[in-house]
């Protein structure tokens, strides 16, 4: 079962420059959320803050809470790689570890953890291929390097890679601006498929697909939350001028 | 009209980057013809397994140079390649912003100081305090000329790795250092050792900082405490001895320097075939 996630005044900087003044946002478990808004605008730093990603970046500070299952994420002392494997992410252009096979692409997070065993990497790293609608497409070339597979299959790949250490969230970074329409059309059909386990942050340019595959819909704009609401009514009866305008596409 | 201005325009720049490529690559077929024509006559088995003769005597050979030439290089990597590699991987990772920088910049200075100045410094810190030559002496200097060389390249490749990768892992859950060594270092892995090798052929050439360390030994080498025979050493003393027999073998221990470089250069690029980095 997938948890939800608390947001609460979160402010990012970069530098001296103030990215995102003060969101706060419920994502619900179990859903889809989706974060919409013209670029700039803040709403990768948004999720890229939920998993404690903002940080690596030199020069970037974080203030507010991220609340998972109660617990602040930000609190002194939790410590941001264990943060990070609760919190999977996919990002938006297909990364598999280029040195790595398909099948150690998938399993680099479990021998992170300590799985050692040959028969249970197996058998995980087979889960998390089907889960992420791949495995068919593989089963015979687990040996085969990640990045000789199309753009797709690479996402969905990275799909699989996060899946398989078993967190409770998923990010998506804009996971399908890379992709081919068809390849889109997987990975949105398996973002459903996936809500039934995990909670979904999906970050996308695209407003038909957040229409698609969201419960929920966030819009961004010049790193403020203008609107959040149910996707439904976020697009057909907007109750901010700045939503409309953006969701019938008179700007951005 | 103008199509065929255009054709001829292309074929007369094509041919000048031909000609530059060959302009480029013709020095270094000289050398190496040249090499060859004057060394291989005074090439043969025993050039390699025997020791120098005394002067009068033909025949002889350079086998305790190259054997103190690997030593000294083996020796030269155990100094040069941690230090670089470690150093480098600092550089390119490093979120600080003055050290890097300041190392960066010493690293540009050492690379272009003349390489008998290391000479003269493992001389002070190791020669003197032994009291006598030795091969850890001559290895010693090798490997800190290797340092920069290496700690620039690794810099340089680390660098190279799409930070989208580091980001991947970090979003796994990985810590840091295990992003850099596990992600990061195979992927620059190639580069790193080309890098490595582009080290270890200039310090196989060094004489310089080799003659007050390990000064040279017309018999096999008696421990790493002891001076030792090398390649650029015997080519120096043979080069500036009067005499026509010592002069071939110059050349021709100047033709197995080179060879033994390119062998190596040659292996590493083999090894790490078909693994460079794709994005």
């Amino acid at each position: 079962m997938g948890d939800g996630i608390y947001v609460k005044d979160l402010r990012a900087w970069f530098g001296d420059t103030l990215v995102l003044r003060g969101v706060e946002l419920t994502i619900a478990p179990n859903a889809v959320t989706a974060i919409i808004g013209p670029s700039g605008c803040g709403k990768s730093t948004f999720i890229r803050c939920v998993n404690r990603m903002h940080e690596t970046v030199p020069g970037a500070r974080v203030s507010g809470q991220v609340l998972l299952s109660g617990e602040d994420l930000y609190a002194p002392g939790v410590d941001a790689v264990e943060v990070r494997r609760r919190v999977g992410m996919v990002f938006q252009k297909p990364n598999p570890f280029p040195t790595m096979s398909v099948f150690d692409n998938v399993a680099a997070g479990l021998r992170l953890a300590g799985v050692r065993r040959r028969a249970r990497l197996q058998e995980e790293v087979e889960r998390a291929l089907r889960h992420a609608a791949l495995w068919d497409e593989v089963k015979d070339d687990l040996d085969k390097s990640g990045v000789s597979l199309s753009g797709g299959q690479q996402q969905r790949l990275c799909i699989a890679r996060a899946l398989a250490v078993e967190p409770q969230i998923l990010l998506m970074d804009e996971p399908c601006s890379a992709l081919d329409p068809i390849a889109t059309a997987k990975i949105e059909e398996l973002v459903h498929d996936l809500k039934k386990e995990l909670t979904i942050a999906i970050v996308t340019h695209n407003m038909q697909q957040a229409a698609r595959v969201s419960e929920w819909t966030g819009f961004f704009l010049m790193g403020e939350l203008v609107e959040f609401g149910v996707t439904k009514e976020l697009f057909t009866a907007p109750r901010e001028r700045r939503t409309e305008d953006y969701v019938t596409g008179r700007f951005g | 009209m103008r199509s065929i201005a255009r054709r001829l325009l292309s074929v007369v720049m094509s041919g000048l980057t031909f000609l530059a490529a060959i302009v480029v690559i013709c020095p270094l077929l000289l050398i190496l013809g040249f090499l060859v024509y004057q060394g291989i006559s005074a090439i043969n088995v025993d050039f390699f397994i025997h020791l120098p003769k005394p002067v009068g005597e033909p025949g002889g050979g350079v086998a305790n140079a190259i054997v103190g030439s690997l030593i000294m290089i083996g020796l030269a990597v155990c100094v040069g390649l941690p230090i670089g590699i470690l150093g480098g991987v600092y550089l390119a990772e490093s979120r600080d912003p003055r050290l890097p920088w300041i190392v960066r910049f010493i690293a540009d200075v050492l690379n272009g100081v003349p390489s008998i100045v290391f000479g003269i410094f493992a001389y002070t810190i190791i020669v003197l305090p032994m009291r006598r030559f030795s091969a850890l002496a001559g290895g010693f200097a090798l490997g800190i000329i290797m340092v920069p060389i290496v700690l620039r390249t690794t810099e340089e490749m680390v660098r190279l790795v799409p930070n989208s990768l580091r980001e991947a892992g970090l979003g796994l859950g990985l810590p840091r250092w295990k992003v850099t060594l596990r992600i990061v270092l195979p992927v620059a892995r190639a580069g790193i050792i080309t890098g490595v090798m582009v080290a270890v052929a200039r310090i196989a050439g060094e004489t310089a900082p080799l003659l007050f360390t390990a000064l040279g030994n017309r018999f096999w080498h008696q421990g790493l405490d002891q001076p030792i025979a090398a390649l650029p050493l015997q080519i120096y003393a043979y080069a500036i001895a009067p005499y026509d027999d010592w002069h071939r073998q110059a050349w021709a221990a100047a033709l197995v320097l080179i060879t033994l470089v390119f062998i190596a250069s040659l292996a590493a690029r083999l090894a790490t075939r078909g693994r460079v980095a794709t994005r």
